[in-house]
């Protein structure tokens, strides 16, 4: 039975995850995610569901569970924010390559360094771009309400297991902190070890039985060939990605003349900002892209026949408005606005940046600077 | 009489344990790695627990371990094992599982792995292979590296003043409330071997018992590391390593000897 409750984002999605029916969880704690695992150490979900909660003594341990876990086919999440992410990037990079189901939770803070606990948005490129060692990707979803906190976990643990590749939730510490309203999903069953030797027997190393040869999970090819083999079967999965999984929310585009794109808490902030243009006459439209990777790219060109120009608002100092710009392909126009720090925009910011940088400045310069673009 | 006349089963005394593959080993002939391989595949098939064993390799030299045993195994990134092993026995807590990892592995970069999976006490057995030295990357110098002992990074002998003193890893471990079982071996005679096998053994019957880790070390040979002859090497390690490193259980049924 699904239910509504007032909840943090961070307590949403270590809810949701319990109602997954995920088999464990092993965390660590930084701020501003710490929440999530003191939920999960409160709720004793070792006894309402049999899952098992750890928390390890670094973040290279908890990846390094979550991938011992994942190679025996478990249903298992880890969830950080930004440093603690840098230190699980080795682990990720082995799940990636020894292709196991996982689900990894990045809530943002500023950096680089230690930076801030505040919220941010500048580990876009360490997301989308690889971050670990080598040749992967993650599938990126980008949740931008307390309700998605919780939603997505589930949708992250089917595509972890259609793909058998890592799932990254990248949310940040203004959706991890904030609290909603958000209605719960009902207990899903954890399957049996029946159930998952049933699903995943043909890979996971649960025990070699007599009637199949035995599983292996490594990501090392001494030969060279056989390794191009896996990046090769690595890149069929991320194009079958974006050809089948691709998640994205246009808003207002129908008629917009000038688009804003803006993702997770950025887009939230932009909606509003959207809806003061649209009262002062300005036909603003906003394209979400709810999976960074895949991203938007061809529904993104397509709004360049119809837009004059294109803002892409994030809380960083630019770094998805490389992929904006090569996907408009220099059709139209494109510009950054975002603040740094930990500091959070506020809608007239975007507004006016839209002015000053998209509709007064019609013919736009690319050789801007990175610094001017940052008011 | 004709070599096929003789091979019956009837005129068999031993033979190699089916949970070891015919892949051919990829380690140097006279290492110690081949043996200690075989010894825990013997324990696991006498003790008939295949279907109920996982296995995690380390990176090093037996990182292809899972090439060699017949079980199902995972590869661990460096020094992780332990971590990666804690995981597979708390969400499969009627599962044997172990690691099995050399000294750069476990006693270098996985240190807080390792000093961690046996402070919670994970039901795991850990088996380390000390030989004192990197050998997967070409003889550099390990954390168990002895003093004066040349490598490639410390080509005039480990100086303790710079680069500090053998860690003694197992000691250290037996001191934590966690291990159940401590003990360090030794395969380079038959005798050895036996001995060797019978720890291995009660640390896998130990884990019947979820009273935590149980950790044996045994202490190895690098021929080509070192850069001795097989025999050589055994005869450097009783001198030398054994000295510092003496055989023997250190922990048994959680109380140190």
């Amino acid at each position: 039975m699904s239910e509504l409750k007032l909840m943090k984002g961070n307590e949403a999605l270590a809810e949701a995850a319990i109602r997954a029916g995920a088999d464990a969880y092993f965390g660590y704690p930084i701020t501003p995610q710490t929440e999530l695992i003191e939920y999960l150490m409160n709720e004793q979900p070792e006894k309402r569901t049999g899952m098992v909660v750890l928390q390890a003594e670094s973040e290279i341990a908890a990846i390094n569970m979550v991938y011992g876990a994942a190679s025996t086919g478990k249903k298992v999440l880890t969830s950080s924010s930004s440093p603690g992410i840098s230190l699980k990037l080795e682990g990720i990079s082995y799940l990636a390559g020894a292709e196991l189901p996982a689900v990894i939770v990045n809530v943002v803070r500023g950096g680089p360094g230690l930076g801030t606990i505040q919220p941010s948005q500048a580990d876009y490129f360490q997301s989308v771009k690889g971050g670990g060692h080598g040749d992967y990707k993650l599938y990126v979803l980008a949740p931008s309400s307390v309700q998605e906190m919780s939603d997505f976990v589930e949708d992250a643990f089917d595509i972890a297991f259609k793909y058998r590749a890592p799932v990254l939730i990248l949310s940040d510490g203004l959706i991890g902190q904030m609290m909603e309203k958000v209605e719960l999903k009902p207990q899903k069953q954890r399957r049996t070890d029946e159930e998952l030797i049933k699903e995943c027997g043909s890979w996971a190393t649960t025990g070699k039985t007599k009637d199949r040869e035995r599983n292996i999970i490594t990501s090392l090819d001494l030969q060279s060939e056989k390794m191009e083999a896996r990046v090769h079967r690595l890149m069929k999965k991320y194009e079958q990605m974006e050809n089948e999984d691709l998640r994205f929310e246009k808003i207002n585009c129908d008629d917009a003349e000038y688009l804003i794109v803006a993702y997770g808490s950025s887009a939230r902030i932009s909606q509003k900002a959207v809806e003061m243009a649209r009262a002062k006459g300005i036909k603003v439209g906003l394209l979400r892209p709810i999976t960074l990777f895949p991203f938007p790219k061809k529904q993104l060109f397509e709004l360049t026949d119809q837009v004059k120009g294109v803002l892409s608002v994030e809380l960083n100092a630019g770094q998805m408005v490389e992929d904006v710009r090569l996907s408009v392909e220099f059709k139209v126009p494109v510009e950054h606005f975002g603040r740094t720090g930990g500091i959070i925009h506020t809608p007239e910011e975007i507004l006016e940046a839209l002015e000053q940088k998209i509709i007064n400045n019609g013919s736009i310069k690319h050789h801007k600077t990175r610094e001017s673009s940052i008011l | 009489m004709e070599v096929l006349n003789i091979i019956k089963p009837e005129n068999q005394v031993f033979c190699k344990t089916k949970l070891m593959t015919d892949t051919p080993l990829s380690y140097c002939p006279g290492c110690g790695h081949g043996t200690a391989h075989n010894l825990t595949m013997e324990v696991v098939d006498e003790m008939g627990i295949q279907e109920d064993t996982i296995g995690v390799a380390p990176v090093g030299c037996s990182v292809l371990a899972y090439d060699f045993m017949n079980i199902d195994m995972t590869q661990a990134a460096h020094g992780r094992a332990p971590a990666v092993a804690t995981a597979i026995a708390r969400t499969w807590p009627k599962k044997y599982v172990f690691t099995y990892q050399g000294d750069g592995d476990l006693a270098a970069i996985g240190t807080a792995e390792t000093i961690h999976a046996c402070n919670r006490g994970e039901n795991i057995v850990i088996i380390f292979i000390n030989n004192g030295i990197y050998g997967m990357t070409g003889g550099q110098m390990a954390p168990t590296t002895l003093e004066g002992m040349k490598s490639s990074t410390s080509p005039f002998g480990r100086d303790i003043k710079t680069m500090g003193s053998p860690l003694k890893m197992t000691e250290l471990v037996a001191q934590l409330p966690g291990t159940y079982y401590v003990t360090r071996q030794a395969v380079h005679t038959h005798k050895h071997a036996r001995k060797a096998k019978k720890a291995i053994r009660q640390a896998f019957e130990n884990l019947k018992l979820k009273k935590g880790v149980s950790f044996v070390e045994i202490v190895s040979n690098c021929n080509s590391g070192w850069k001795m002859t097989p025999n050589d090497s055994n005869e450097w390690m009783v001198d030398n390593m054994f000295p510092y490193y003496p055989l023997g259980d250190i922990k048994v049924n959680g109380k140190l000897k």
